[in-house]
């Protein structure tokens, strides 16, 4: 994800609006500052929250395309944003999209947020070109993976002796897979089309798969994972 | 920064044998016959301990006094593990070193049987006295029920802290019982003795309601201390954990800060503190209990040993490197050959990639096999150019890799990077 595609390529042609739910200002007038020339970016920041209550208040008003969420936030987290915005995610037209933004390191707090619903995740060392692209790739409906999200997966559905309850969400394809070691390698989308020689649209939907299997398959294999890393 | 290592209370723990601290009295958890007195009297005062239990006898037998004196001591002397290895050890060189034959075990049955003699004369020398009999047997009764139950109490306090398995439950729960039957039987035997038997319903339905009306009483309030007990003793559990988060991040970070402000000049050496401390500051946090969090010591898995490479090398490079790590697995030689080369793979990417961003180490075991990649966006370079003297690329990774039966690829691209990638297969037996 080191390329910014999407937005500065197609310069201001597209607009997406932006809600920054974060409880530190500091880093909330530094994403604001990286991304929110509209001009350049196309990029519109049209509220900022603190906590959830605020976020959910912000949230219903606005009705951004897409929320930029951090993790930890005092009220519940980011989880209990989610929760209590899932009527407005949905599939629908003006559906509001998640995108997970944090310093955390630890799994359950990065598994967690993605089952609540979340488009993707990316690590807060993300530089504002590649912000911004996956701004527009969230708004698009794909999914966002940071080579440590792409990892956490790989683990969590790497080698599992037990039978999967459902075959179809609790296994990874073999071209999955791939994908997916590849966003852990560090590479940028673009760059996986050339190298497993399949389209950048075709990488899009397979990483899409994963999110969705990840989102919906169930627990049972989480779970197990989780356990075994002592994070339950 | 240097961690501070969790302390735990070892006030408790036996001090060794050889270490002239001050003895404090404890009554002994190990090797005791009753509430472990006489070994912990033994202990302190260096004396062996059969000694002290002859003493205890002696007095016992003087009507009684040894009794009241060793219930006195159980009372209020706490459990200890300390003041036992003394006197055992002088047993332990007279024998060849069996520890099951080891001469206090002899000790002890001389002394059971001893107190068995003491007891027996002791009864018969009280029943002469004719209506003092009448309460003996009842005496007894309850000083054993005592006993029993003071020993259960030391038995759960012991398992505390020596994690004494769970199978042997039952066999607490039965001897406490035991013992409270015990108690109660010679309160009724006292009553009984005391009044008629005719009286005995009245009084036993006296004494049932007294008990009901306490708890009804005494009930909620004691439930709620209890309560409150626990809740007090997870406050303090957290406030110490609290404390000691902050304790370790506060030294680290102020130091960091320091540092950083001192070096504000010198931004690569500023990047490269707050790398560190952020690196650090993660693994303290995110890691998870249990896993130690001491930099020290070698690594023994595959995870460890890329993220500790990985942070030497940012460390001395001052260039970021993201690690992502699937699955992990034990050490073994070709996986160490695999780790070196994968470290100089990275020492590499930090020095000839580094401008181009972070450099990503990725580590995955599927199997049997262990896959590394190191992958810069550096200017890249065309391996074939590189003059033959140079010997880092040829000989520090391909040619280890391939020593140790492994393969290493390396793929580079003007402008593209450049990314090595270490295949090794583990040994057989891991």
């Amino acid at each position: 994800m080191t390329e910014a595609s999407g937005a500065s390529g197609d310069g201001v042609e597209r607009r997406v609006r932006v809600v920054l739910v974060d409880d530190h200002r500091m880093f909330r007038t530094g994403v604001q500052a990286e991304i929110g020339q509209t001009e350049t970016t196309g990029v519109e920041v049209v509220g900022e929250a603190a906590d959830v209550d605020q976020a959910v208040t912000v949230i219903t008003a606005t009705r951004p395309e897409v929320v930029l969420l951090d993790v930890h936030l005092p009220g519940g987290g980011g989880v209990e944003v989610l929760r209590r915005c899932a009527p407005m995610m949905g599939a629908a037209e003006n559906a509001v999209r998640f995108l997970a933004l944090s310093v955390s390191d630890a799994a359950e707090d990065v598994i967690g947020v993605i089952r609540g619903g979340a488009r993707g995740y990316v690590t807060k060392t993300i530089t504002g070109a590649d912000l911004v692209d996956s701004i527009f790739r969230v708004q698009d409906g794909d999914a966002v993976f940071s080579p440590r999200l792409a990892g956490f997966v790989l683990d969590a559905f790497a080698s599992t002796d037990a039978p999967p309850v459902d075959e179809d969400l609790d296994r990874l394809t073999q071209r999955e897979r791939e994908v997916l070691r590849l966003i852990a390698r560090g590479y940028a989308y673009k760059e996986i089309a050339k190298q497993l020689f399949i389209s950048v649209k075709t990488v899009e939907s397979h990483v899409s798969a994963v999110l969705r299997k990840l989102q919906l398959s169930n627990r049972h294999e989480l779970t197990r994972w989780a356990t075994a890393r002592r994070l339950v | 920064m240097p961690v501070a290592t969790p302390r735990r209370a070892t006030s408790s723990r036996a001090p060794e044998p050889e270490e002239p601290q001050p003895r404090k009295l404890y009554r002994s958890a190990e090797g005791r016959m009753l509430g472990g007195v006489a070994r912990g009297l033994a202990g302190h005062l260096g004396l062996p301990v059969v000694w002290v239990r002859i003493v205890f006898l002696a007095l016992f037998l003087a009507d009684g006094m040894g009794a009241l004196l060793y219930a006195v001591f159980w009372f209020v002397v706490p459990l200890g593990v300390g003041g036992v290895d003394a006197p055992r050890s002088v047993f332990e060189t007279t024998l060849d070193g069996r520890r099951r034959l080891r001469k206090p075990d002899k000790g002890q049955v001389f002394a059971l049987f001893a107190l068995l003699v003491g007891a027996v004369t002791f009864v018969s020398n009280v029943q002469v006295g004719g209506n003092a009999g009448r309460y003996i047997w009842p005496t007894l009764l309850i000083g054993l029920g005592v006993v029993l139950v003071w020993r259960q109490a030391d038995n759960a306090r012991r398992a505390h802290w020596m994690e004494i398995g769970r199978r042997r439950r039952m066999l607490q729960i039965a001897r406490g019982m035991a013992g409270v039957a015990l108690v109660g039987m010679g309160l009724t035997a006292f009553l009984v003795v005391r009044g008629s038997a005719a009286q005995l319903g009245n009084v036993l339905t006296a004494a049932l309601a007294v008990l009901v009306g306490i708890a009804l009483l005494a009930g909620p309030w004691l439930v709620r201390m209890t309560q409150d007990l626990s809740e007090e003793r997870l406050m303090r559990i957290r406030a110490q954990e609290r404390a000691e988060v902050a304790a370790h991040v506060h030294d680290s970070v102020l130091h960091t800060l320091t540092l950083i402000q001192r070096n504000a000049e010198d931004a690569g050496e500023v990047r490269r503190l707050a790398r560190a401390q952020e690196r650090e500051l993660r693994n303290w946090l995110y890691k998870p209990e249990g896993t130690g969090k001491e930099e020290s010591e070698e690594p023994a898995t595959l995870a460890e040993a890329v993220k500790r490479s990985a942070a030497e090398v940012e460390d001395k490079h001052g260039v970021p490197l993201e690690v992502v790590v699937v699955g992990d697995c034990p050490l073994d030689d070709k996986l160490a050959a695999q780790m070196q080369a994968a470290r100089e793979a990275m020492v590499n990417a930090a020095k000839y990639g580094g401008e181009g961003g972070a450099v990503q180490v990725y580590a995955e075991v599927e199997g049997r096999t262990v896959f590394v990649s190191v992958r810069d966006r550096g200017p890249g370079f065309d391996l074939d150019s590189v003059p033959g003297d140079r010997m880092g690329v040829r000989e520090s990774i391909i040619g280890r890799m391939q020593r140790n039966g492994g393969t290493a690829r390396l793929r580079s691209a003007p402008d593209g990077g450049t990314e090595v990638e270490l295949e090794m297969e583990r040994a057989a037996d891991a």
